[in-house]
């Protein structure tokens, strides 16, 4: 009987092994085919891209890679390259402390506002980063003063003073505080200004002249280190202040509603360049005649109000999107409204806006470049001014300002990824 | 019997001024009140005093004196005899002139960067969030100051033009881009219908005008006769037609001509000029305001629910019909209130033209002026009113197109 076997030609046992598939559906050739090349308008695109970067890489790369870094002049420089392309980052490492210090800040105390910047990663360290012991923010609270001195100098019975001020209200309000939330804020005020008021008289005239640290004119910062002042002084001056503006706008009081709102209305109607004029030119007629208020302090002032309008606006988003229910809540645990604002609407309210105070935040250091214009000599004042002015280095534009946007960029760049990251981390919603 | 006995009076004692909430929030406001008063006085006071003490008073009488100061970029009749009143008013017409101009191309950076994020080519949607972080990033300011640079330290000067072993040319023969600024041709009619330039150009305008309402025409009757038939007529021919005949009739009659810049003795002559400040300002203001709209077209676009454009599909619209008739409208809602205060932020920090020597009314009213004049407070206050009316216009026309799109709901 003939088997199937022997009549049959072939017979397939079992199943042959698995061919890998196409060449052009796996691996690198898939992900170009898919990403790059999936239809004529993609390829033509994608050759075009190729064409910037191959233009843009090809013009900057010889001039980074040719780069100087130790002439003494642009001419020097130029006498090297020949005639070839390349940069002049010299005027970099020769103006570094410029660029850095501004060109008036005494030369042996770099290491002071150095220091104070080392210092500010640590302050800001625990605040940043909630995993890190709560103690180090009474190191965060301390910095402010001790800044101020590493910085300016003179005298350290001034900070100390600002601190007593402090630590004068904070007594206050804890004592008159408890029992009711407004004679205690006005109490604490009243404190501090008491503290302030004779401690300032108590300090000696000519304190300043044998201080440990030597005393520097607050006209005398410059360059980065006077915008990285700038903007940290008043991002964390205008976060309390935005605060209150923005709870105020939301009073039910109309006399307190109204002042928030044609407060925060007309400085964001406004550029901040007529703020910083009405800090150069104008501000100085509504101080008392025979007072003297530094331009920086001036400054420093109107890019707080400027900035404390727009973190007041992004916090009312954060108030606005909260539910009802939520303050409800409070008003029905019988809390009062320090107390339910203070434990319950603004630890949610704050977290909502993070985004948008960080946008705020960043948006103000890129706008400390202005004061610029109005002749101080941050880093693009000193670049505009005394650097490119002076006869070594006039005509080198594109490393200073090359320089400069890569400060900004990195700080800006990074200040923007910690917020994604903490937004992230804030996510307590489970999606 | 029964008796309705009122709630009892309780006679008024000074601490329910503080403890009770009747009272409470009238006592806050008084304070506040007193407090503003107490502010206004020591501001207002230190002010009579230190206008006193500097012989000086308030007074806006200084406007009509002569300005005494040039201005390169205008768009009125302006000379240095003029009035400081002339010299604001050419600033505001600068700095509105470059706010429209940045506004247009900032939204057509914007809107081709956004959509072209979202692209499926890999190289091009990282090309541009590359674009998105260094423009936002970096200070407007350094932008500027980087543009104008390349305006007037690489910009050819107009005498490298020159001769025969000339190292720079015009670009097509039309446009010269110089260190001094861009020359471009200026269309002029040699046989206006008006004697007037300025009004042959408001017939244009009035022909475009007819161009779109017969457009619109066209339209609403394709739409009626699809309503009733089902079936809708051809319209891209007749719209074609309405844009382009009134418009190529006008030119021929009216005789359009350029007169292309040439160049005479030391510089060119003719054409219009466009100085390197407007361009430096203008492009950087593009640029930069552009990576932003960018971020909110991408983000509007994003909001759509994936299901709006699948339900479209499945209905069996064609991708540009699910574009136009499904997405957009409703991305538009989302995009459209950021990309106005955008526009709003490109009109504040065009004030940044001074960094440049642009004369906007920073420049001149904020700058000039109030050097010479030494009017700081009138000068700054009339240039705040100026930014706020600005502000409060834009913000209007966004509240009115918001009330306009919002979401009809019963």
């Amino acid at each position: 009987m003939a088997t199937p076997k022997d009549s049959i030609a072939f017979v397939a046992e079992g199943t042959l092994p698995q061919l890998d598939p196409p060449a052009n559906s796996v691996g690198p050739v898939k992900w170009l085919r898919e990403n790059l090349f999936s239809t004529p308008a993609n390829t033509l695109l994608t050759v075009a891209s190729f064409y910037v970067i191959y233009m843009i890489l090809g013009q900057v790369l010889p001039w980074v890679m040719n780069g100087l870094w130790t002439t003494g002049s642009l001419s020097e420089c130029r006498e090297i390259l020949q005639g070839e392309t390349g940069a002049c980052f010299s005027v970099l490492t020769e103006r570094w402390h410029q660029l850095l210090y501004g060109f008036k800040y005494p030369a042996s105390e770099y290491w002071r506002p150095n220091l104070a910047v080392v210092l500010l990663l640590v302050a800001a360290a625990p605040v940043l980063f909630f995993d890190l012991p709560r103690k180090l923010l009474i190191f965060t609270a301390l910095y402010p003063f001790i800044a101020y001195w590493l910085i300016w100098g003179g005298t350290i019975l001034a900070p100390v003073v600002g601190l007593l001020g402090f630590v004068g209200a904070g007594l206050v309000f804890r004592t008159l505080g408890r029992d009711n939330f407004a004679l205690g804020f006005i109490g604490a005020i009243g404190a501090a200004l008491v503290v302030w008021y004779v401690g300032g008289a108590l300090i000696p005239e000519g304190a300043s002249d044998n201080a440990v640290l030597q005393a520097v004119p607050s006209r005398d910062l410059g360059g980065f280190m006077l915008n990285l002042m700038l903007g940290v002084t008043c991002v964390s001056l205008s976060l309390p202040l935005g605060i209150a503006l923005a709870l105020g706008r939301q009073s039910n009081m109309p006399l307190i509603k109204g002042i928030c709102v044609v407060f925060i209305e007309f400085v964001r109607g406004v550029p901040l360049i007529t703020l910083l004029f009405v800090a150069s030119v104008m501000l100085s007629y509504f101080f008392p005649p025979d007072s003297t208020v530094d331009l920086f302090l001036r400054v420093v002032i109107m890019i707080t109000l400027f900035s404390s309008a727009y973190i007041a606006e992004v916090i009312r988003g954060g108030l606005a999107a909260l539910p009802k229910g939520q303050y409800e809540a409070a008003d029905s645990l019988g809390l009062a409204y320090p107390e339910a604002m203070r434990l319950i609407i603004l630890p949610q309210a704050l977290k909502i806006s993070i985004p948008g105070i960080v946008n705020v935040a960043v948006g103000l250091f890129k706008d400390t470049t202005l004061v610029s214009v109005i002749s101080m000599f941050d880093l693009v004042g000193m670049i505009r001014g005394p650097i490119l002015a002076s006869t070594e280095w006039n005509g080198v534009y594109w490393e200073l300002l090359g320089f400069a946007a890569l400060l900004f960029f990195v700080v800006c760049y990074g200040i923007s990824q910690y917020s994604q990251w903490l937004e992230r981390r804030l996510a307590t919603d489970h999606r | 019997m029964t008796t309705l006995t009122d709630p009892p009076k309780a006679s008024f004692r000074l601490s329910m001024l503080i403890y009770d909430t009747r009272y409470r929030s009238l006592t806050f406001q008084a304070i506040a009140a007193i407090m503003l008063a107490l502010c206004i006085w020591f501001l207002g006071n230190n002010l009579i005093q230190n206008l006193r003490a500097a012989g000086l008073n308030i007074s806006y009488g200084f406007l009509g004196d002569p300005a005494g100061y040039d201005i390169n970029q205008r768009l009125v009749e302006y000379d240095s005899q003029s009035s400081h009143a002339k010299a604001a008013l050419v600033g505001i017409l600068n700095t509105l002139l470059v706010a429209v101009l940045a506004c247009i191309t900032a939204t057509v950076f914007g809107v081709i960067a956004g959509v072209l994020r979202l692209s499926n080519n890999w190289l091009v949607s990282k090309l541009m969030a590359v674009y998105v972080e260094i423009f936002r990033n970096i200070p407007v300011l350094i932008w500027i100051i980087i543009i104008f640079t390349i305006m007037t330290a690489v910009m050819p000067a107009p005498r490298d033009f020159r001769g025969d072993d000339a190292t720079a040319g015009m670009v097509l023969d039309l446009f010269a881009f110089t260190n001094r600024g861009v020359y471009i041709p200026m269309p002029y009619f040699q046989n206006g219908i008006f004697a007037n330039a300025a009004m042959n150009w408001i017939l244009v305008l009035a022909g475009f005008v007819l161009s779109l309402v017969i457009t619109r025409q066209i339209t609403s009757r394709a739409n009626a006769k699809q309503e009733a038939t089902g079936v809708r007529p051809r319209t891209l021919l007749p719209i074609l037609a309405a844009w382009f005949v009134p418009f190529a009739v006008l030119m021929l009659v009216m005789g359009l001509t350029f007169e292309v810049p040439a160049l005479k003795g030391f510089n060119f002559k003719g054409g219009i000029k466009v100085g390197g400040p407007l361009i430096a300002l203008w492009f950087a203001l593009s640029i930069y305001t552009g990576a932003f709209i960018a971020e909110n077209v991408r983000a509007g676009i994003q909001a759509i629910n994936k299901g709006q454009t699948e339900a479209a599909a499945a209905l069996g619209l064609r991708s540009g019909r699910i574009m136009n008739l499904v997405v957009l409208p409703q991305a538009l809602r989302v995009i459209i209130p950021p990309l106005i205060s955008q526009f709003l932020n490109i009109t504040k920090n065009s004030s940044l033209a001074i960094a440049v020597g642009y004369a906007d009314i920073t420049a001149t009213l904020g700058g000039i002026t109030l050097n010479q004049t030494g009017r700081a407070i009138e000068c700054v206050l009339l240039l705040m009113l100026f930014y706020l009316t600005a502000s409060l216009l834009i913000s209007m026309a966004m509240n009115f197109y918001n009330a306009s799109v919002k979401l009809k709901e019963r």
